[in-house]
């Protein structure tokens, strides 16, 4: 399992990055954390000519709260971003996702950015971040853009970003007032992907959800945001029906694979077990 | 294929030397180095058993490359002990509590508890089991590690409470 | 000074002998990271092997292009079958009669089969040759399904003997054929199921698994051209016959051979056998003349070395309506892949199966064994099991517990009313064993009396009735498993592998200050043999263990053995140390006698000196003994304190154990998490009770791992399915139980010290007491057997084919 030969390149800033990644297009490929990419090079499933190494641009690092947002730096690691105690008192869902990611070497050197960005199906962020409404900020040589993480998956390892474009950050809005979130994952074992995993974010206002998201991992193509799902909620009273009913429409727009994780119509099922107790962590945790 | 200068601590000596950019760190320590106490288990970023320390964090050094090194403070099982020799409280832990077996797995699962007693110099038991899970063992059942960890634990308290005194 | 003026207590304790907690000594250099491991050699010039390896199951091969891999600079030589063939070669026996291509030639037969070995100045440029290779293939039908070998229409797969009639265990039915082997009286256990008040059947599977130690399978191989020599450090289990195996196969004098397996990061069974990667290394060293280094890597390991069991066991018992069990019933179909590679005694093609009566008392039984091809890696080794054992157990464990539900019998019960009893040892089983000893009665009162199985009993009875209002989602299920074991092979009369029989060895130096060393036929790979077998050492001469050196491994100086694997090395290497030991005490008996002045029988032999009966402070220390040895021996003695012992056991030891398991079940998602488990093993005599309770806890951990997710398995076109770490379920610190351990002591009545051997129990009772757990669970919703392994998706699908998943 050895990776086919590239020439490295570090760049100290952006620009730098998106040069190098332009000058060599097609066969350039940035390198965050490495945790997926190194694997997918190992087994030669990837052979990039050319590795632009993110980690060293000072710029793409850090967390930091912009009025009610918050901003990750597209290389802050999961290890960094778990120790972020402003940020877990914020978005606690954040720190609950990131410690059911891999192990804790995977979590030092592996980025939220890479996460979000990989494709990977498997990859528990994405799924957080369409529950959250995230926004992707974009640098390209065109220059930047923000793209909203409800838009950016398109199907297995394809995603809205440009070749030679780099995700700088991610932007996560202020939840709504009295919001509880959960992220609840089903997995083999510690360090493994999900068998199904899903996000769930509402608020209730007088006993009564008044706003929900529900989004999934490892269910599809992609992390699926289960709208139906969240809308069927809005107005009804937080319990084991109303959860059960979403589950089924969760369950509804999943579209698993079938492999070592189990047959298709169990991941299936998993996935609207996995919203229920979702939705019920997060109602629990909204004050419900 | 054209190789890359890099410079970086290891063991708190400097070390020079010129990599092929896809050298993975663990060939690097072992085969450059000559550094062969981290080991080999499953080179898919699983098993834990290349674990090196590097600036300040567990690393599964199959997983990163040489050229990411550059620059970079590493520590592996080599570099545990102090310079006179005597052994770390991990290290005599697990000898006490039979915290091992063939011993392929010992070097990077001592590496990442030495870490895990720095993040968290008291952890629970079940603080232990999650601290480790990056790491495999095929011979211990890993109860018999989870004591000699809490044990180093006691030691190192005991030995900085004394210190303090 | 006068160290005989201790107490008796303290001297005892200076030795570190049996039964005591000592330390290990290969400690001091693995958590220094200076272990020995085959990986860490670097010689001068060394190179690196790599193959190319099929993608195809089964698949004719047309054409193999060497060119463009020996084009890539580094590149030192690229070997096919073709340049195999004239040194003979391309093909090697296996362990059991059969042959196995070391380079596939005209067909592979197995996905991820060796086709080419490259062999490059470092590991990297040989990775990228390797992808260089390429081969045309013809596509051919794969044969996935065991039980579809020996249709008629089956394709056939090893075209080298199709026409063979005859194979190494007697007549070939069908191409696909290997063997069968039937054991029992056929004709009194019809009668018994003729007559039988009560009967029960039931296809009992133990799927594909794989050893996996942390350390792959590697070697180096050095052959120096001017000295005819050839030296391979090697991940062996059993260094000796790896020697003579080589000899015979290339022609090199065996003492021109030079095997040494240094430290070695687990074996379990995987580094039993001889593998391509070897036979390619050595053949690639002597063309080239340089050191040759081979190290699979992981997905090489879990794809194409060593596989075990996928046994798939029909199990019947006949018993009385009470619950006597008066028969015993097993056909077994077993899937060995492409090649018989089993690493078992020669004579015994399904290991020591007919243990299969377990601990109870079965009148008649009879087993029937079909060996057949299939497209998948060849294997078969005792994954931390004595042969088959592991396969046994489960399959008897499975049964009775089966029967216990026909009748409404708690399991605790229907195995209390048929073991065999404390007086009927030694026991003669109805497939031919004799149990040594064993004591089943009380240590499975004590075992349930531990865990308050009672309590447990009626605790799970609330829950049942309140999943039956729908009050809860979760199920508790307890395991019960008792085992009996057979290991140490073995006796010389049932026992050899390729010829040479099963005895093992130790070569006992004492030197003139006391210090001593002592070298064993067998290899430890993680047993921490440097420690025990200094125990013994110290126990029976009477020198502090720290003073004693253990070396294995290295066949120039070790004597000769057959390694270990089967939980064979206290059966026979450490009883080979006493017998050596005792020969020594004879002879520093009459040193003794000689320095003190008296006749020989008027000695006698105390902790660590010897004294003149009835005058206890007329006494010469074994350390004063082995200074005289050298210097002052009596007329008529040769001088020197040293002695070897071949030790060939009388019989087998049969350990035993009571095992329970309790576990709660998320019905929703499948997901099982033990809430406790308690094992109690006898192991006869406790060389080391720390040592012993490492192993029960590593033991109970693969166990878990089997019985819980470990799985190699092939898709319809032979494809293996999820060959990493990722997918084979290895647990880690987190799902892995708290182990609880107790013991009862039933030496074993033929053995120098009564020791039994215990590293594979925890397997070979762990699988049974995780897997009745889950049945048990289900059990009274009418479950009668949910095959393993038994991760979430298949407990929850077992769970819906009972209706609970609506
Ligand atoms: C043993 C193991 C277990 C794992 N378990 C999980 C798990 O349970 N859940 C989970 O979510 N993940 C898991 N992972 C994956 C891990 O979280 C990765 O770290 C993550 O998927 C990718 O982040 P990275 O920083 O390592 O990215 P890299 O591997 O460096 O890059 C991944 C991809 O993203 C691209 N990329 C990275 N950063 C950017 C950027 N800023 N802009 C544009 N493109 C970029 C790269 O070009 C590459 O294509 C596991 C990994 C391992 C090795
Ligand atoms: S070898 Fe690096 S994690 Fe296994
Ligand atoms: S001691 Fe062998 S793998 Fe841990």
């Amino acid at each position: 399992m050895i990776p086919a030969a590239f020439t490295y390149y570090r760049p100290r800033t952006v620009p730098d990055a998106l040069s190098l990644l332009g000058a060599h297009s097609e066969e350039a490929r940035a390198i965050a954390g490495g945790h997926s990419l190194i694997p997918m090079m190992k087994l030669r499933l990837a052979t990039p000519d050319h590795l632009v190494d993110l980690g060293a641009i000072a710029a793409l690092k850090g967390i930091r709260a912009e009025g009610g947002a918050w901003v990750l730096g597209a290389t802050t690691t999961q290890a960094e971003l778990i120790a972020h105690a402003g940020l877990a008192r914020a978005l606690p869902i954040l720190r609950e996702t990131a410690l059911q990611i891999a192990d804790p070497q995977v979590r030092a050197r592996g980025t939220v950015g890479g996460n979000v960005v990989n494709g990977d199906p498997g990859n528990d962020m994405p799924a957080v971040m369409l529950c959250l409404d995230a926004a992707l900020e974009v640098a390209g040589r065109g220059g930047a853009r923000t793209i909203r993480a409800r838009e950016f998956y398109r199907g297995a390892f394809i995603t809205a970003l440009a070749a030679g474009e780099i995700v700088t950050a991610i932007r996560i809005p202020a939840p709504p007032a009295k919001a509880g979130a959960a992220y609840v994952k089903l997995k083999r074992k510690t360090g493994d992907y999900a068998t199904a995993a899903a996000a769930a974010m509402l608020s209730l206002e007088g006993g009564r959800i008044a706003t929900c998201a529900i989004a999934l991992t490892n269910v599809a193509p992609t992390a699926l945001l289960a709208e139906a799902a969240a809308a069927g909620l809005i107005g009804a009273a937080p319990g084991a029906a109303a959860f059960a009913a979403a589950a089924a429409a969760a369950e509804a727009i999943t579209d698993p694979a079938a492999d070592g994780h189990g047959p298709v119509d169990y991941r299936r099922r998993m996935a609207g077990v996995m919203v229920r107790r979702a939705l019920a962590a997060a109602a629990e945790r909204a004050g419900g | 294929m054209a190789k890359t200068a890099i410079s970086l601590t290891v063991n708190g000596e400097k070390v020079e030397a010129l990599v092929e950019p896809r050298t993975l760190l663990i060939h690097f320590l072992r085969e450059q180095l000559s550094l062969t106490g981290a080991h080999i288990g499953c080179e898919t970023s699983h098993c834990g058993a290349c674990t090196v320390d590097m600036d300040g964090q567990s690393v599964k050094s199959c997983t990163v490359f040489a050229v990411q090194a550059d620059g970079a403070d590493l520590r592996t099982i080599e570099g545990l002990a102090a310079p006179d020799g005597t052994l770390h409280a991990l290290q005599n832990a697990f000898r006490e509590w039979h915290g091992l077996q063939c011993g392929f797995c010992t070097p990077g699962m001592i590496m990442r508890a030495w870490r895990l007693l720095q993040e968290n110099p008291h952890p629970s038991e079940a603080e232990i089991r999650f601290g480790i899970a990056g790491n495999l063992c095929r011979c211990t059942g890993y109860q018999n590690i989870v004591h000699a960890i809490s044990a180093a634990a006691a030691t190192i308290a005991g030995a900085s409470k004394e210190a303090a005194e | 000074m006068n160290e005989v003026s201790e107490t008796r207590a303290a001297r005892e304790e200076k030795l570190q002998g049996i039964g005591c907690r000592r330390k290990r000594i290969e400690d001091i250099r693995f958590t220094q990271g200076k272990g020995n491991y085959v990986d860490d050699l670097k010689l001068p010039g060394m190179l690196f092997g790599d193959f190319h390896r099929s993608p195809y199951a089964h698949a004719r091969i047309r054409r193999i292009d060497t060119t463009k891999a020996r084009a890539l600079a580094g590149v030192v030589a690229v070997l096919t079958a073709t340049d195999l063939k004239p040194l003979k070669l391309d093909w090697m026996p296996t362990l059991a009669g059969d042959v196995q291509a070391v380079l596939a030639g005209e067909k592979v037969l197995f996905q991820g089969q060796e086709i080419a070995f490259v062999v490059a100045t470092d590991r990297y440029i040989a990775a990228d040759a390797a992808d260089l290779v390429e081969v045309e293939y013809e596509e051919l039908p794969p044969l996935v399904d065991p039980f579809r070998s020996m249709a008629p229409d089956a394709p056939i797969l090893r075209e080298d003997i199709a026409d063979k009639t005859e194979g190494a265990h007697g007549k070939r039915r069908h191409p696909n054929h290997i063997f069968t082997w039937e054991v029992g009286d056929r004709e009194a256990t019809d009668q018994a199921f003729r007559v039988a008040e009560v009967s029960v059947k039931q296809l009992i599977s133990y799927q594909r698994v794989h050893p996996s130690p942390l350390e792959t399978c590697q070697a180096v191989a050095s052959f120096d051209k001017i000295k005819g020599e050839l030296t391979v450090w090697g991940t062996f289990q059993a260094p000796h016959v790896v020697r003579t195996v080589g000899a015979i196969l290339s022609g090199i004098p065996e003492h021109k051979i030079h095997i040494i397996a240094p430290d070695i990061g687990g074996g379990f069974g995987n580094k039993v056998g001889v593998y391509p990667g070897y036979v390619c290394a050595i053949v690639a060293s002597i063309v080239t003349g340089k050191p040759v280094k081979w190290v699979e890597d992981r997905i090489e390991n879990l794809t194409a070395t060593a596989f075990a069991r996928d046994y798939h066991m029909t199990a019947e018992i006949a018993a009385t309506r009470e619950g006597k069990v008066t028969g015993l019933r097993v056909h077994v179909l077993a899937d060995h892949g492409a090649f018989d590679a089993c690493a078992d005694p020669s004579k015994w093609p399904a290991g020591f199966f007919n243990i299969v009566t377990g601990s109870y008392d079965f009148p008649v039984a009879h087993v029937t064994v079909d060996g057949v091809y299939t497209n998948k890696a060849p294997g078969g080794v005792a994954y931390r099991c004595s042969f088959r054992v592991t396969e046994a157990a489960y399959c008897i464990e499975r049964a009775m517990d089966i029967l216990a539900h026909k009748l409404g019998v708690d399991p605790a019960e229907i195995r209390v009313r048929n073991f065999i009893r404390r007086e009927q040892f030694p026991y003669h089983s109805a497939l031919g064993w004799e149990y040594d000893s064993g004591d089943y009665h009380t240590a499975m009162k004590k075992a349930l009396e531990a865990v308050g199985y009672q309590a447990l009993r009626t605790e799970q009875g609330a829950k049942q009735e309140k999943f039956r209002r729908g009050e809860t989602r979760e199920l508790m299920g307890i395991g019960v498993s008792f085992f009996t074991e057979i290991v140490g092979a073995g006796p010389s009369k049932n026992c050899d592998i390729l010829g040479i029989a099963m005895f093992d060895s130790a070569e006992i130096r004492v030197h003139p200050t006391g210090a001593i060393i002592a070298r064993m036929g067998t290899k430890s790979q993680g047993q921490g043999h440097e420690t025990t077998y200094a125990q013994i050492i110290a126990s029976e001469l009477g020198i502090p263990a720290d003073n004693v050196m253990v070396e294995e491994g290295n066949t120039d100086t070790a004597p000769y053995g057959l390694g270990t694997y089967g939980s064979r090395s206290t059966p026979t290497a450490a009883a080979a140390t006493a017998a050596a030991c005792r020969k020594i005490r004879a002879k520093a008996q009459m040193i003794a006698a000689h320095l003190l002045e008296v006749h020989h029988d008027d000695v006698e032999f105390d902790i660590d000196s010897f004294r003149v009966k009835g005058m206890p402070e007329r006494v010469k220390t074994m350390k004063e003994v082995a200074w005289a040895a050298y210097n002052a021996v009596p007329p008529g003695l040769e001088p020197g304190l040293e002695a070897v012992s071949y030790y060939d056991p009388p019989n087998m030891t049969y350990p035993f154990g009571a095992y329970i398991c309790v576990m709660d079940i998320d019905v929703d998602t499948g997901v099982a998490k033990v809430r406790r488990f308690y094992a109690l093993d006898d192991c006869g005599t406790r060389i080391n009770p720390m040592i012993i309770e490492g192993q029960v806890h590593g033991g109970l951990t693969e166990a878990f791992a089997i019985a819980m997710g470990q799985e190699i398995a092939y898709d319809e076109m032979g494809n293996l399915k999820g060959p990493s770490f990722m997918d084979f379920f290895l647990p880690t610190a987190v799902e892995t139980p708290h182990w609880e351990t107790d013991h009862t002591v039933t030496p074993s009545p033929h053995h120098p010290i009564g020791a039994k051997g215990v590293g594979e129990s925890p397997n070979v009772g762990g699988v049974p007491a995780f897997s009745n757990a889950v049945n048990d669970a289900f059990a009274f919703l009418g479950a009668t057997h949910i095959q393993m392994p038994h991760d979430p998706w298949r407990v929850w699908k077992a769970a819906e084919a009972l209706g609970l998943q609506k």
